[in-house]
């Protein structure tokens, strides 16, 4: 999960992480009376939305009036903001974060991951701060200082040291760096964070300085962190995938035109390839989990055609702790009641899969069946109308 | 033997008593795995499914002399239960919870190094299907009807998707010696490369299928290893081909996040490293039954 720049500079700012001076606006009236509140000369109005390189995508925009202020967040909201992040459709802009701007002496990065290799929480530190990590690795690798954390005894004092040194920093600056790298950890071990980032972190007039802030956090952990579950904004995802989200199902939207219900992620994956090997592209993908009752099955359903491009469906099931003949009756509940008026092809494989046919056979006679993956997906591009078929 | 798990294996349920437990411990029992008792605090003293029940895993371990557990204990309270096991004495374990928060499995796997490398438990998963030895046992959730007893491992991230491989060569006549489920958490017990060691000096194991997918180094690294230390032929499957970059897929750890997570890299570093690759999940059946006689498969 996501939070915005705002919540994860609120976050930090308990711990004691210094920042710029700023406010939240809605509004353009609220924007500049935030800027006349900070007060100083110049000002940045940051579109709030879910993505990096905001700055580049134009939405990030200095102002030397209240005016000017008024001005850029009247452009700003209500708009789309479109980065290479986001995708073409971008991401809405409904508020926005007015900062005081700051004198800039050096440009530092320093981020935190959960280290997949290492099994401990990595921090990554460069002195070539203001351009995105990825060009750090590759135009300036001499430029990164990493440490990883021992999960038995935390974030030691000697490694924030040996990063702080690390990045070139001296005299005063070394405790205060030193503090903000042992902040962003707490911030990151108590929140169950999965990212932490502070791109760029500067030295301005010898005081070290959050100037932005990205965080993401652990799904699974989200049912011991209410308060971070409660930074969710809704209006920065896909709305197919809200909707699935909603109601206990694993979605991810993608942009073809068969809709496809599965159980099981690996499976999933397979079979949204199995349709590409096939000459289709996949609507999304969705897992229906273990045990799915006919409600649940009926359920997906509903979120697969709440997404208007889809024009087939291919249901995939190989019951291990599911049984076919509930999914099945999912599958006759979802004619009747969800109402399906593309075609629909339904493989089942495993526990109950004689039932489970039988229940089709009786009162769902409209599907096609197919009895392998393979068989499946080819029938799901087959029954694609002509004028999407050469489409794809 | 086959790997990690036989019929004589004793095998104890923790979160025995809960009806995920309760169904898939009798599951176990009816497939003719040796369930010798279970955990569940509180309840201890009772017994559940004919078996007794114990409070805690080293009073179980003492009285049923038990050696592998599985865990069927909810999100929040799976991790303690794992080391749990790791501290009882317990040899392997196979954990089947989805949804453990990363930063737990992260002080499990540090707990589980605090022990000598021969008094160190084996995990396998979180969020698997755990692990079966076709004809003998099995610590799971699979149906075990779809496998085959026979010589090829499969090693795997996904359950159902290692279902459909399973089943792909059961229709070829081809049986499984042992099949593991790793688990779709970007922090789990064993990695590829660990099951692919005890699948290579599995004197009944002759081949092995690995089951990747998208996100993680650990396919790579897999790869990487049977490369050099290897003899055993080698098959591949990653999916993922149309995930999009940043999206999570369905499992915690299905997110390709940095240079070579995708599937189209995996394979090709699988591929330069001179194993076979299943071209994809329909071609499981075909690819192991071509291996298996010899012929040469284009990769």
């Amino acid at each position: 999960m996501d939070i915005h720049e705002y919540q994860a500079k609120e976050l930090l700012a308990t711990h004691g992480i210094r920042m710029p001076r700023g406010g939240l606006a809605y509004s353009p009236e609220q924007a500049a009376y935030r800027a006349t509140e900070i007060g100083g000369e110049a000002w940045v109005v940051k579109a709030q939305v879910h993505s990096g390189a905001r700055g580049k995508a134009g939405g990030i925009i200095l102002c030397k009036t209240d005016k000017e202020v008024a001005d850029a967040a009247e452009k700003l909201l209500g708009q789309r903001l479109v980065t290479h992040q986001t995708g073409p459709e971008g991401k809405l802009i409904n508020r926005l974060y007015i900062e005081e701007t700051v004198q800039i002496d050096r440009e530092l990065y320093l981020g935190f991951v959960l280290d997949r290799k290492e099994e401990r929480i990595m921090i990554v530190a460069s002195s070539s701060g203001g351009m995105e990590i990825e060009q750090i690795a590759e135009e300036e690798p001499d430029s990164l200082v990493r440490a990883s954390v021992d999960p038995g005894l935390g974030m030691r004092e000697f490694q924030a040291r040996e990063i702080a040194f690390g990045l070139g920093l001296d005299g005063a600056l070394i405790g205060k760096a030193v503090d903000t790298i042992l902040g962003c950890y707490r911030v990151f071990r108590d929140s169950d964070a999965s990212m932490l980032e502070i791109n760029p972190l500067v030295v301005s007039k010898n005081e070290v300085i959050a100037l932005d802030c990205k965080m993401s956090f652990d799904e699974n952990a989200l049912f011991r962190r209410p308060e971070i579950s409660e930074l969710r904004d809704k209006s920065q995802e896909d709305p197919r995938e809200t909707f699935a989200s909603d109601r206990g199902l694993s979605y991810v939207g993608l942009t073809g035109n068969i809709g496809c219900i599965i159980n099981g992620a690996g499976l999933a994956m397979a079979t949204l390839d199995m349709i590409k090997i096939a000459g289709g592209e996949p609507a999304n993908f969705l897992d229906i989990g273990g045990g799915a009752s006919p409600e649940r099955v009926a359920k997906s359903f509903r979120a697969v055609l709440a997404d208007k491009e889809v024009k087939v469906i291919l249901v995939n099931i190989f019951a291990g702790i599911n049984r076919c003949d509930w999914v099945a009756e999912g599958v006759v509940k979802a004619l009747e009641e969800v109402g399906v008026e593309v075609p629909l092809i339904v493989r089942l494989s495993g526990t109950k899969v004689d039932e489970g046919m039988k229940i089709l056979a009786e009162k769902a006679p409209s599907v096609t069946v197919a009895h392998t993956l393979k068989e499946a997906a080819e029938a799901a591009v087959a029954a694609l109308p002509k004028a999407d078929k050469s489409a794809a | 033997m086959a790997i990690l798990l036989t019929k004589k294996t004793p095998v104890l349920v923790q979160g025995f008593t809960g009806r995920i437990g309760t169904f898939h411990a009798q599951e176990m029992i009816d497939y003719g795995t040796n369930v010798v008792g279970g955990v569940t605090p509180g309840k201890g003293g009772g017994t559940h499914l004919d078996l007794p029940v114990f409070n805690t895993v080293k009073g179980a371990v003492a009285e049923t002399k038990a050696e592998a557990s599985i865990v069927f204990v909810p999100p929040p309270f799976a991790a303690d239960s794992i080391m749990e096991a790791a501290d009882a004495g317990i040899k392997y374990c196979v954990c089947v919870t989805d949804g453990i928060p990363a930063q737990d499995m992260m002080r499990v796997k540090r707990y589980m190094r605090r022990y000598k490398s021969e008094m160190r438990m084996r995990l396998t998963g979180p969020n698997c299907a755990g692990t079966i030895t076709p004809g003998q046992a099995m610590m799971g959730i699979m149906p075990g009807s779809i496998y085959m007893p026979g010589r090829v491992g499969i090693v795997g991230r996904s359950g159902t998707l290692g279902y459909e491989a399973a089943s792909q060569m059961k229709s070829k006549g081809i049986g499984v010696s042992t099949s593991v489920g790793i688990g779709g958490d970007p922090i789990n017990g064993s990695s590829f490369k660990d099951i692919l060691e005890l699948f290579e000096a599995d004197p009944e194991t002759d081949a092995v299928v690995m089951i990747g997918e998208i996100g993680g180094p650990q396919e790579a690294e897999a790869a990487e290893w049977a490369r050099a230390h290897m003899k055993k032929p080698l098959m591949a499957y990653v999916a993922g081909l149309s995930a999009p970059k940043g999206k999570k897929m369905g499992h915690a750890g299905a997110i390709v996040s940095a240079f070579g997570e995708s599937a189209q890299e995996k394979v090709e570093i699988i591929r330069e490293a001179g194993h076979t690759i299943i071209p994809h999940p329909a071609a499981f059946g075909e690819t192991v039954e071509a291996v298996l006689s010899g012929k040469k498969v284009a990769a």
